[in-house]
């Protein structure tokens, strides 16, 4: 340990206590952010000691990284500078909760998991099923901006988060928004932080609203021999009257990882049916219908037995017109086994290899079928093993997944950059984008995973993009001394 | 205002597209709100590109500029209120590009709601937001106010249908933010950008989603003898889980108005009546339907009426979205508010706004989106008496700090503008205002953008307020 950093810790146990406070490297290194590790960590109690651990940093020009349960903390650009670690996870009340009104107000700390079971004994949830599920903090959610299957139908945070409190780079304590489904007083902040990466603020508190729990739900799975075949049965369902929960495609790819792999994640029950204590049931690998040879189209539906008729009728009807070679409804004994799969689709991507590469697409869901013979010649070109998923909304989750680390083989690492600049084009080609969430820390320093507008870190501070200077702007606002997480955002923010 | 600033905005637009003389500028010194200011001169552009020449042209000058759609805004949020450049986009008003397959559209800041659902409703879509205006409203106006409507109760308010945009920034720089793809790429610009009130940007291309039209839709007015009985329907709904697509309240008073007006077939004689609509599928609207039915009956509702077809559905909501239109013939002004409460305080809020009536001596109607607790008390006055305005002022404040008492908040839809800024204090610190402020300066630092609306000019309340009686009554006399 430094001098500095006994200097920093001793500061910090002053605001937080002793026992909250660790600069041993081995305590550091479990917040290491791509190899760089801070010099301390703080776990503060409220958002008052983390207004006063970010003033600290201020008048010490001191860099501050937030995390909550440190699942995603690896999407973004290795951070510029990388000081204090700022463990939200002791933050973990809830503030408000409302049945009646169908609002939330909870600390940034609250796993989510934990938050939804409180929510389950009023039969209400949170559409955020989030990979990483039963550890993953609503603050880390939301400054991660990660998506859920359950966006088909009910969106994403942007759609339910009606207002925050956090602590801004300047250490003050500011909000926005408040506690009622409709409201447009005064800008919404709260938004800006969705997917923020902790680079504006350090969130502590979030409100939302809360959705009533499906009366009963259901799976349906459709297996096909080709991807335009899948493509063409989602489309069906886009156009029909029916307005699934969740509608996902499956490369065979991550059929086989989900076939042959069980999530890390216990299962956590969110629906009525499935049982609190079912680890067993997700731990049950899938049944002889879901073949990992195959694409996959899985629909969720929930409703009354009458509409669940009704979709099982519609789909069966529509997979058969699409060729399907299989098709299955997921009961309550089934469905958790692949619903819990398809929650957990990046975080098994990120477990099925050493050096998994997970690309994000962005693309209108009418490119996709281009899109897929695309990426499966770059995936043979860079002779890699590669998975996909695809949300009907339009995003595309794709998965190059070398069997060997980058370290063990060099070689690894030139394939995923250039099929990195590949698919970069390809996205940007389309009128869409592609970033890496997910990759080895090695291949950050040889590409920008945001993506072509950042080709390299010479020319990062010149956006390129007319709209990456506002948000340069949005982050003095926010962080005039850029102590956040400095560096990680798009565009070097 | 300088006669070379007319003449550079003529030179660039041509003479039609400028108005400068008094009596063309007279229309434009009103929105629908009770506020009134006066632009020096008002401009109508055709593109992106004479938006920013405009822009450009009032910064030389040094004068203040603000956008406007059709005027319909309750809040002032497109007044002048300190003069200067008035740019009105009825001229900008093309639907640009129409994507029935990935159900989005890239339209113009000026065209009109629900322009945008015909141009799309031959291939089943349609445009979720649906505010009463939507007839004239515009699309602009609606992404500047971030909008809402009787249905956003199930589908969200406009900025839940809103991905990308395109900007002329107060220095003239053209700038777009988000796509047609979703989750752009860095921070949400566009979230921050809707509902900004026209105060960072004017906004000059807006890229939508749109959705499917339901399967099945049933329409039913539950008629109630006391006021309570209904706003416990609605508490017991949300508590239920039962989430119609709408849930409109009207208080019997008021529907008294609208009946006369608009022949609906509301019933004279009840105490309020709430318009539920439900949708999707066939066999899910039947059983919601029966199940709404149900706990109307539970809390006492004297009759529930299913509307048989579409006239009869058609002309319930006639009914409601001409209620403005009905309550204007009652008395010459009308104050309407949009304060939000928690749905479970319903009852005892609605209580509380009778009783500040009865305090200030003031008819006060209530019409609003009941399901999502979003009030619009109309407090009726005439402003040619003075004491009553201020009376009416008072009993609106009186509303909503009670809003936000019971843990609620200034409005819903309908924007802060110059009308509630002095209030955000009532719910805002002053770090939040600080925060939200340097946001401001983060686009539009030197306020050329129209200035005076969401941020606390720093006067008392009364202050301001006091002046209304006085103003309003010279102009009349």
């Amino acid at each position: 340990m430094t001098a500095s950093a006994t200097t920093i810790a001793a500061r910090l146990e002053s605001i937080a206590g002793v026992e909250q406070v660790h600069a041993q490297s081995a305590a550091c290194m479990r917040y290491a952010v791509d190899d760089l590790a801070p010099s301390a960590v703080v776990r503060p109690a409220n958002a008052e000691q983390v207004a006063e651990v970010v003033r600290f940093a201020v008048a010490e020009k001191l860099a501050v990284i937030p995390c909550g349960a440190r699942t995603k903390l690896g999407i973004g650009m290795p951070p510029a500078r990388y000081d204090i670690a700022l463990d939200t996870t002791r933050l973990d009340q809830i503030a408000h909760y409302d049945p009646g009104d169908l609002t939330l107000s909870v600390d940034a700390g609250m796993p989510l998991a934990k938050l939804n079971a409180v929510l389950g004994e009023h039969a209400q949830f949170l559409p955020l099923l989030a990979p990483w599920y039963s550890r993953t903090t609503v603050g880390g959610t939301i400054a991660s901006g990660v998506d859920s299957p359950l966006r088909q139908f009910y969106g994403t945070a942007r759609d339910f988060v009606i207002g925050a409190e956090f602590v801004t780079g300047a250490g003050t304590l500011a909000k926005s928004g408040g506690r009622v489904v409709k409201n447009v007083t005064g800008y919404d902040l709260h938004k800006l932080l969705i997917g923020s990466l902790g680079t504006l603020a350090v969130i502590t508190r979030v409100n939302f609203r809360t959705f009533p729990a499906p009366p009963a739900a259901r799976g349906f799975v459709a297996s096909f021999a080709t991807a335009e075949e899948a493509l063409r049965l989602r489309r069906r369902v886009v156009d029909s009257p029916l307005s699934p929960l969740t509608l996902d495609v499956l490369s065979p790819g991550l059929a086989q990882i989900f076939a042959t792999r069980t999530p890390a994640t216990p299962e956590v029950a969110v629906f009525p049916g499935e049982s609190h204590s079912s680890n067993q049931t997700l731990l049950r690998m899938l049944g002889n219908w879901f073949s990992p040879r195959e694409w996959h189209l899985c629909a969720g539906f929930a409703g009354t037995p009458e509409v669940l008729q009704r979709y099982e009728r519609d789909l069966t009807q529509f997979a058969a017109d699409s060729r399907a070679t299989c098709t299955t409804v997921l009961d309550d004994a089934t469905r958790p086994s692949v619903w819990g799969r398809l929650r957990e689709s990046l975080s098994m991507l990120c477990e099925a290899s050493p050096a998994a590469t997970i690309f994000k697409l962005s693309l209108l869901p009418e490119q996709h079928t281009a899109a897929f013979a695309k990426l499966d010649e770059i995936a043979e070109r860079a002779s890699l093993p590669s998975a996909l998923i695809a949300r009907a909304a339009g995003t595309i989750y794709f998965g190059l997944l070398p069997e060997q680390s980058v370290e063990k083989n060099a070689e690894n690492l030139a394939r995923l950059a250039s099929a990195a600049t590949t698919i970069f084009d390809l996205a940007a080609h389309e009128g869409g984008y592609a970033t890496i969430p997910f990759c080895p820390s090695g291949l950050k320093r040889r590409l920008n995973i945001w993506g072509t507008h950042f080709v390299s870190r010479m020319n990062l501070r010149d956006a390129h993009r007319p709209d990456f200077a506002l948000m340069q702007r949005v982050k003095s606002a926010f962080d005039p001394n850029s102590i956040l997480a400095p560096a990680r955002f798009p565009g070097a923010i | 205002m300088s006669a070379s600033l007319t003449r550079e905005l003529e030179s660039l637009l041509g003479r039609e597209g400028v108005l400068s003389g008094v009596e063309d500028l007279l229309m434009y010194e009103y929105d629908g709100s009770v506020e009134k200011a006066r632009p020096d001169v008002v401009v109508f552009p055709r593109s992106t590109r004479e938006v920013s020449e405009i822009v450009r042209i009032a910064n030389r000058h040094g004068v203040p500029i603000v956008g406007r759609g059709a005027g319909t805004g309750l809040s002032g949020g497109a007044l002048a209120r300190n003069g200067g450049v008035m740019i009105v986009f009825a001229r900008m008003k093309r639907i640009l590009e129409v994507d029935i397959e990935n159900r989005r559209a890239v339209v113009q800041p000026g065209a009109v709601n629900l322009d945008l659902t015909r141009a799309v409703e031959h291939a089943g879509l349609y445009f979720a937001p649906d505010p009463s205006s939507q007839k004239s409203c515009t699309i602009g106006g609606n992404v500047a106010e971030n909008a809402g409507g009787p249905h956003t109760l199930a589908y969200g308010v406009t900025t839940n249908h809103v991905l990308g945009l395109e900007l002329v920034l107060p220095d003239g720089a053209v700038v777009r933010i988000g796509g047609k793809t979703a989750d752009a790429l860095g921070y949400d610009l566009t979230g921050l950008l809707v509902g900004s009130e026209g105060t960072l940007a004017l906004v000059t291309e807006i890229t939508v989603k749109l959705l499917r039209k339901p399967e099945a839709v049933k329409t039913l007015l539950a008629i109630y003898d006391t006021v309570d009985d209904a706003t416990e329907t609605v508490v017991d709904l949300t508590a239920r889980a039962i989430t119609p697509a709408a849930c409109e309240m009207i208080d019997g008073w008021t529907l008294r108005a609208i009946e006369d007006y608009v022949h609906a077939g509301f019933p004279y004689d009840s105490a309020g009546v709430l318009l539920i609509e439900v949708e999707g599928l066939t066999e899910a609207v039947t059983s919601q339907a029966a199940a709404i039915s149900d706990v109307c009956l539970a809390h006492h509702a004297r009759e529930v009426r299913v509307a048989r077809d579409d006239r009869e559905r058609e002309l319930l909501w006639k009914g409601r979205k001409n209620a403005f239109g009905a309550l204007g013939r009652l008395a010459p002004s009308n104050y309407v508010l949009d304060g939000v409460i928690p749905r479970s305080k319903l009852p005892q809020t609605l209580r509380r706004i009778a009783e500040i009536g009865r305090q200030y001596d003031l008819q006060i109607g209530n019409i609003f989106h009941a399901g999502d607790g979003n009030l619009h008390p109309l407090v009726l006055y005439d402003p040619r008496d003075a004491a009553q305005f201020g009376r009416a002022i008072r009993a609106s404040e009186d509303i909503l700090r009670y809003c936000i008492e019971v843990g609620g908040t200034l409005t819903g839809e309908h924007g802060v503008g110059m009308e509630k800024s002095e209030l955000m204090p009532l719910l805002f610190s002053d770090a939040d205002l600080e925060l939200m402020r340097r946001v401001h300066d983060a686009f539009n630092p030197a306020s050329s953008l129209n200035p005076g609306k969401i941020f606390p000019l720093g006067k008392s309340c009364g202050e301001i307020r006091t002046q209304h009686p006085l103003q309003r009554g010279a102009e009349l006399l």
